[in-house]
């Protein structure tokens, strides 16, 4: 029994930080091992996966789009998984502050572990897409180089950039269910303008107007889709306005997530 | 809608002499008691043109204060809806207080709601990780208890089976050991000792006057029942309809508490 100091302050957590940082390790855990109880092939789906996307996409758009890009499929599949992460952790983020109702309404924890658990899921499903790469790799004999030490960059910005949004639209769920239709088909309109399928050189070659290839390059995801194919395949250093292009809308999205989501958290408890 | 602009302060560190287990200084809680929520953007457009957009106020608490020393046991006494829930809520940290402020000092064991987060899916040793992260342990001291989890609850061959085999006492049996495994610095009790059967409930009862007679622990409890709360508390502090009605002896409060009726 925990009587003395020294007893009370190993049972628990010191801080609320560390609390959280094991409350995600057992959320994240726990939608890991619902995921895949009782499917028969388990994780190897999350290799499968975008595997599959990338040879359906390979039939149908290799020789409409992709005839003058080098290893077409590697494209594919960096542009997909690299679109899915943000577009999985996102729609999985929507509802997590209503989801977690039960939850919110029966122990004292920190709101924003919720968002983050759902982007952070989405991460480990990515990191077995990365296998999936990989296979893919070794098919076309493309040989890793060094440029893949920007990966973590990558991953980290995208990460914050998902965990911003996931802030802003799980608050917003919780007042407007609304936004769970809303961002459905933002995604699928955000997909057809992030060159995941189709080449950007393809946009200026044929003369797109200004403006068009204005928004696609403002588009965040365009960057974090660019900055990926650059390290894996392209096999060079990101730009500087590639690069730009990430951090900055990762730390804005950030800094407005968490504003939005300190604004209305309090009142969360009221709706759900 | 009102934002809530009360104060809850959690510190991990026990009271120590002279400071309070538990301050509710000036507490109200406000709940929106609007008819129809807006859940929906048309709606809330089309209530905000016509000037719709008024809330009704539900005090389900108006300035409640008491203190608590250390180790004191404290019952809260009052009809259904007055308002017993959701103070033990605010001193839980569930719900945040509209205005006031509330302090707690140490650590809460809060057998309010019982396996909070449990997933049926899971295995009772996962769920155990799982409820435990949330109540705030660590993960070294959940590996050191399991076995002790597991024993009092008597249900070690189960461990490994998924929650949604288990019976409903079953699960309770879990939650009260996973709660109870350390003595806590403060303890709410919101009626869960109706947990499981008449032998569990004992065993439960047995172990919340073991740390009532620990003299360290404070207790809070709530009951219907005015005959439990005269057995195990000490004080009372009785609430009905979101106002303090009174605060003292238990016997007092008690016999108050039932004057009304008569």
């Amino acid at each position: 029994m925990a009587n003395t100091n020294e007893g009370t302050y190993s049972t628990h957590a010191r801080s609320d930080f560390e609390k959280d940082i094991f409350v995600l390790k057992q959320l994240v855990t726990k939608d890991f091992k619902i995921k895949y109880r009782r499917s028969f092939l388990g994780v190897a789906w999350s290799v499968l996966n975008p595997l599959l996307m990338m040879v359906v996409m390979s039939v149908v758009f290799s020789t409409l789009l992709g005839s003058n890009i080098e290893h077409f499929p590697l494209y594919l599949i960096l542009g997909n998984i690299t679109y899915s992460l943000m577009s999985d952790s996102t729609s999985k983020a929507v509802t997590s502050i209503l989801e977690a109702a039960p939850l919110l309404k029966k122990v004292k924890i920190d709101r924003f572990v919720f968002p983050v658990q759902k982007v952070l899921f989405a991460l480990v499903n990515f990191a077995f897409s990365l296998i999936a790469v990989a296979f893919v790799m070794l098919w076309f004999r493309v040989v890793p180089t060094w440029h893949l030490i920007w990966l973590p960059v990558c991953l980290g910005l995208l990460m914050v950039f998902c965990i911003g949004i996931g802030l802003i639209l799980s608050a917003a769920t919780v007042f407007f269910r609304d936004v769970i239709h809303l961002w459905s088909v933002v995604l699928t309109a955000w997909n057809y303008l992030t060159p995941v399928f189709w080449d950007f050189q393809m946009l200026l070659d044929r003369g797109a107007p200004a403006w068009t290839i204005g928004i696609v390059k403002m588009n965040p995801m365009y960057g974090f889709v660019t900055f990926m194919r650059d390290i894996v395949l392209w096999q060079q250093n990101p730009s500087l306005e590639i690069l730009a292009l990430c951090a900055v809308w990762s730390v804005v999205m950030l800094a407005i997530g968490i504003f939005v989501f300190r604004k209305t958290e309090h009142k969360f408890i009221l709706y759900i | 809608m009102a934002t809530p602009t009360g104060i809850y302060r959690q510190y991990n560190e026990p009271a120590s002499a002279g400071e309070y287990a538990i301050e509710v200084d000036d507490v109200t809680m406000i709940f929106n008691m609007a008819s129809e929520q807006l859940n929906n953007l048309k709606e809330y457009f089309i209530k905000l043109m016509r000037h719709e957009l008024f809330f009704s106020e539900f005090r389900a608490l108006k300035n409640i204060s008491f203190k608590v020393q250390r180790g004191d046991v404290v019952g809260l006494v009052g009809t259904n809806g007055s308002g017993k829930s959701t103070m033990l809520k605010i001193i839980a940290g569930v719900l945040e207080p509209s205005e006031g402020t509330c302090t707690v000092r140490g650590n809460i064991a809060p057998l309010i709601e019982l396996g909070a987060g449990f997933d049926m899916e899971l295995t009772a040793r996962e769920n155990i990780y799982l409820n435990g992260s949330l109540l705030g342990y660590r993960r070294e001291f959940i590996d050191e208890k399991f076995d002790e989890i597991v024993d009092f609850a008597e249900l070690r061959e189960f461990v490994d089976m998924p929650l949604k085999n288990y019976s409903s006492g079953m699960v309770a049996r879990i939650a009260f050991a996973i709660a109870t495994i350390t003595e806590p610095d403060i303890l709410i009790v919101d009626e869960t000792l109706s947990v499981g059967d008449v032998f569990f409930q004992q065993k439960c009862e047995d172990r919340i006057k073991h740390f009532i007679e620990s003299g360290d622990v404070t207790v809070l409890f709530v009951s219907h029942s005015i005959e439990q709360v005269e057995r195990i508390c000490r004080r009372a502090v009785w609430i009905e309809k979101g106002d303090l009605r009174m605060d003292g002896l238990v016997e007092e409060v008690c016999q108050a508490y039932r004057n009304q009726f008569s």
